[in-house]
């Protein structure tokens, strides 16, 4: 095929919308939902004479992405009016950021099929977020409650390759707000918006091809097809002599492929110019780095940390820092029981199961991190096997009962008294004299059944370690 | 108790000291209003709860508790400080029934000292103009001469002081419209440093320049007015944090060793001769009082009208762009349209709503700020803008004070310069300076011209020196002869 003679080149704007309490100029309430217009004030709902004034709290969760990202926090950033006109758009302006944003040249890094890759930053910059038209037929109302709501937009540079790249990099962005504690990056909901810039271009070549935006990509997953759709239909375009356009597509997730919004051939006119209502936001030296101490250990740095100090895999280390609770979590178990492996096995099995079911968030299990870790020890003490361990998880996560008490009320403490188990065996062996004779001629499978038996007359409570020694020596004779 | 000719802060002491009731002296105003606005069309909304406001104050003085400073002062206030539940208009079609939830902080802190709004006073549409002949509701008239404009943009507000329809008054002054208008009605007006007063609920013409200011028949009326509007406000960034001087118990017009700079570019043959006449008595009455006058030099000034009018226009297309229609305001008539395109949705709606003067400078400005031109003009102003404010900080290194006419000319016929845009512009060449620069400026009563109409002339200061105003504009209010001439309207 003639794919290989092409290499995609991807940039993709990640919209950010920051968790503040309040809007990014005003005192209303910047939560989702809430019944039409019902968190508007004269600020947001561009009314005569009404003044912006900076959320510093906005402010302080941008300079924290800004420095996880590896940004540059510029000492002095500019806010200017991007104009244009839009019913959902009160002012006739966005108050954003333009030639002097809050945070410049950053980068991020991924794992990506076992290779490392690096994404720069080229900017991150404060917006205010536009109002809600809903068409209804004849008629169009304005809802203006995400009016003025902070995001944070997050350029990258024109650095991936792949669509899987381009996931992986919008996955990462995800991971990082999360653990900042900023942003949900709920994409289905809207507080984590991600528009691709996609063009193509022979390989070898340094010069860009045509640029094309997508937008509406609410999931990883779309982001990947849409970009994957996108990169054929231009190599498409440009196998078959047809123009490449610079334009704005929608991806249609239904019909997996992009259509066309609008044309960009006549570049909007958004007329800049800084913001005259505000000051120029003048940070410290100081303040930045405190924001920066106080930043939490990012999830790279987090998983590259489990690899070393708890010798866990990568795959392992990868998953269980996808999240800084379940990372805190997994911690707190290894913490108590002294087995990072062991713990790490636990968390993600079990532990994730029951979570993913119940939808719940780590600190909010019903099995408490101490109680994982005591049940973990219980089964390195040989108190209780590994399976028996399975069901005292399960009735722990049913009731909240701490697994010594579990295992005390139903007796489940594993037998390694090796007089009784050795008794227990010769009654299996005396009552099954013909297997006893098939496995001595050589059917060694048989060993297995032996086992169960043992097992079964013990209620699971022999310890398989002494069950085994015993009988292979038994058998032998 | 004689209304007509006492003082605003006489009168706040005597409705403090119970020796005549804010109801009482609110009905004064609102007869004098209902007998001489038909005339002057200085208001174009008349507070129909003012009766009720003042019997709050009344109220309160007889409960003992004190209502403030401004203790039952009528005051007319501008048409562009949002009014929480009466109209505000900005005298333009556009938002001829908008009527605020909320009111500009300048607005509650003139209530909060126990001031009554009597009023909204008539300005040039959205603040733009310089003869209060760009109003939807109709030109207001100046009261020494109803031919003759009142100047503007703060023309009723200047008017209604001149003819003792309100004892205070508030205008806004983005270019010289307090004190220009307050020059034409022989009033005391002043702009204060750029940050000193809240812009909150003031309907914006060009946020980097806007300022309320206080207007009134007095150096100590201003400045207990000032006192009153003036400091940091949460809901505005660009207040600044200074303190506010209580200038009104502090006023003294000894100016020993006080040096006033006369720059040069405002002393030319622009000006016409009545002018020049009332400037030089001025000059020799702050000499009397032992000032030094030093020649000083301002070159960028000249370029101040231009780059007023690149920066003016610049922001006001941006500020103006919210009315489209949609949530509140003017909207053109579709009625039994099935459907209407955005697009002609908006020109309709801005291009009926707007007037000329409005549409003039919205379509300059968005010119000025559009790809390809914003070099040339928004940032260029600008720069010329830095270096005009560093050239005035050089010059108060010479001197404490500039005094300079306020305007070439005096009050000029209604309808003789309103075709004339140029000649309209060239009035605010001496005033736009102070805006740009960021200063305070005032405009102070110094004389009358052959025909009988007020001049001004003006004096600025450093960054919030308002005091330094304060202190020449008192030394001129006692030095200078007071000819006992009245408004034709009295």
């Amino acid at each position: 095929m003639f794919f290989n003679a092409y290499e995609a080149v991807i940039g993709l704007e990640i919209h950010v919308q920051l968790q503040t309490k309040s809007k990014m100029f005003c005192s209303d309430s910047a939560a989702f939902g809430g019944s039409d217009n019902e968190h508007t004030c004269p600020v947001c709902a561009g009314l005569p004479g009404a003044l912006p004034v900076v959320n510093e709290r906005a402010l302080e969760y941008s300079v924290k992405t800004g420095l996880a990202l590896n940004c540059r926090i510029n000492p002095r950033s500019v806010f200017s009016r991007k104009q244009y006109f839009y019913p959902d758009l009160p002012k006739g302006y966005q108050i954003s950021q333009y030639d002097k944003p809050l945070c410049e040249n950053g980068h991020v890094e991924f794992f990506l099929d076992g290779h490392r890759k690096r994404v720069s930053i080229v900017r991150a910059h404060m917006e205010e977020d536009a109002g809600k038209s809903l068409h209804h037929g004849e008629y169009t109302l304005i809802d203006l409650n995400r009016a003025g709501v902070p995001l944070l937009e997050i350029v990258s540079g024109p650095d991936m390759r792949t669509p899987a790249e381009a996931a992986e990099y919008a996955r990462t962005i995800r991971r990082i707000v999360r653990y900042l504690g900023v942003c949900d990056g709920n994409l289905e909901e809207g507080s984590m918006r991600c528009d691709c810039n996609v063009s193509v271009r022979k390989r070898g070549e340094s010069r860009l091809g045509t640029k094309v935006e997508i937008k509406n990509l609410n999931s990883f997953r779309f982001i990947e097809k849409a970009i994957e759709y996108e990169i054929i239909r231009q190599i498409d375009c440009l196998e078959s002599g047809d123009p490449i356009h610079q334009e704005t597509r929608l991806y249609d997730p239904d019909k997996n492929r992009t259509f066309m919004m609008r044309s960009k051939e006549e570049v909007q006119d958004y007329r800049y110019f800084p913001e005259p209502d505000l000051l120029a936001v003048e940070l410290d030296a100081e303040w930045i780095q405190k924001v920066k101490q106080n930043l939490p250990e990012l999830p790279l740095a987090r998983a590259e940390r489990f690899m070393n100090e708890y010798k866990l895999p990568a795959y392992d280390a990868f998953i269980l820092t996808q999240e800084r609770d379940l990372a805190d979590y997994f911690e707190e178990v290894a913490h108590a029981c002294g087995n990072p492996k062991s713990a790490s096995n636990w968390v993600m099995t079990e532990f994730m199961r029951e979570l993913n079911e119940a939808k719940k968030e780590p600190f909010d299990a019903p099995v408490s991190a101490k109680s994982l870790g005591k049940l973990i020890e219980l089964i390195d003490k040989g108190t209780i096997s590994g399976r028996i361990a399975k069901s005292v998880f399960a009735e722990m996560w049913q009731t909240a009962k701490e697994p010594e008490t579990i295992v005390k009320e139903k007796g489940l403490v594993q037998v390694t008294d090796t007089a009784a188990i050795a008794k227990i065996i010769d009654d299996v062996l005396t009552a099954n004299p013909s297997a006893v004779t098939e496995y001595k001629s050589g059917k060694e499978k048989l060993f297995g059944f032996f086992v169960g038996q043992v097992m079964k007359a013990t209620k699971g409570q022999a310890s398989p370690a002494v069950v085994n020694d015993l009988l292979k020596e038994k058998l032998k004779s | 108790m004689d209304l007509h000719n006492v003082s605003m802060s006489d009168l706040a002491n005597a409705v403090r000291s119970n020796k005549v009731s804010a109801a009482e002296v609110t009905k004064y105003f609102l007869d004098r209003i209902a007998a001489l606005n038909p005339v002057l069309n200085a208001f174009i909304t008349v507070n129909p709860h003012a009766l009720s406001e003042a019997a709050e104050v009344d109220a309160k003085v007889a409960r003992g508790d004190d209502p403030g400073p401004l203790a039952g002062v009528p005051v007319a206030v501008k048409d562009l400080l949002c009014t929480d539940g009466l109209r505000t208009t900005a005298a333009s079609k556009m938002l001829e029934n908008f009527v605020p939830p909320y009111s500009a902080t300048v607005v509650r802190r003139l209530q909060g000292a126990g001031a009554i709004i009597i009023g909204k006073t008539n300005l040039d549409e959205f603040a733009m103009g310089s003869s209060n002949e760009t109003s939807a509701f109709g030109p207001v008239r100046n009261p020494w001469n109803p031919e003759y404009v009142p100047g503007g943009s703060s023309g009723g507000s200047a008017a209604a002081l001149a003819a003792g329809l309100a004892p205070a008054a508030i205008g806004t002054d983005t270019g010289g419209s307090i004190r220009q208008p307050a020059s034409f009605c022989g009033v005391y007006g002043l702009k204060p440093t750029y940050g000193r007063v809240s812009r909150y609920g003031m309907i914006a013409y060009a946020s980097s320049l806007d300022q309320a200011g206080p207007m009134a028949r007095s150096t100590e009326d201003c400045a207990r007015l000032l006192e009153v509007i003036a400091g940091h406000c949460r809901f505005d960034s660009t207040t600044a944090k200074v303190d506010v001087p209580k200038w009104s118990s502090d006023l003294n017009g000894e100016l020993k060793g006080l040096k006033v700079g006369l720059p040069k570019e405002c002393f030319t043959s622009e000006v016409e001769e009545d002018v020049e006449r009332v400037t030089q008595n001025a000059i020799e009455a702050l000499k009397k009082r032992g000032a030094e006058i030093v020649e000083v030099s301002i070159p960028l000034s000249k370029h101040a009208v231009s780059v007023y009018y690149l920066i003016a226009t610049s922001e006001a297309s941006s500020n103006l762009a919210r009315y489209d229609g949609i949530r509140y305001g003017y909207r053109a008539d579709f009625r039994g349209r099935t459907s209407v395109d955005l697009e002609e949705f908006y020109s309709r709606t801005r291009g009926e709503g707007f007037g000329h003067e409005v549409k003039r400078r919205i379509m300059l400005g968005t010119y000025a700020l559009s790809a390809g031109y914003y070099d040339a003009y928004y940032r260029k102003a600008s720069q010329v803008r830095r270096l005009l404010r560093d050239q005035f900080l050089k010059v108060f290194e010479q001197c404490d004070v500039l005094l300079t006419p306020v305007a070439t000319s005096p009050a000029f016929k209604l309808n003789s310069r309103l075709m004339d845009p140029i000649a309209m512009v060239m009035n605010d060449v001496f005033t736009t300076s102070a805006n740009l620069a960021g200063i305070p400026a005032m405009s102070c009563p110094a004389g009358f011209s052959r025909d009988g109409l007020p001049i001004g002339v003006q004096l600025m200061a450093k960054h919030f020196d308002e005091a330094r105003l304060f202190q020449v504009s008192f030394a001129l209010e006692e030095t200078l002869e007071r000819e006992e001439r009245v408004p034709h309207v009295f």
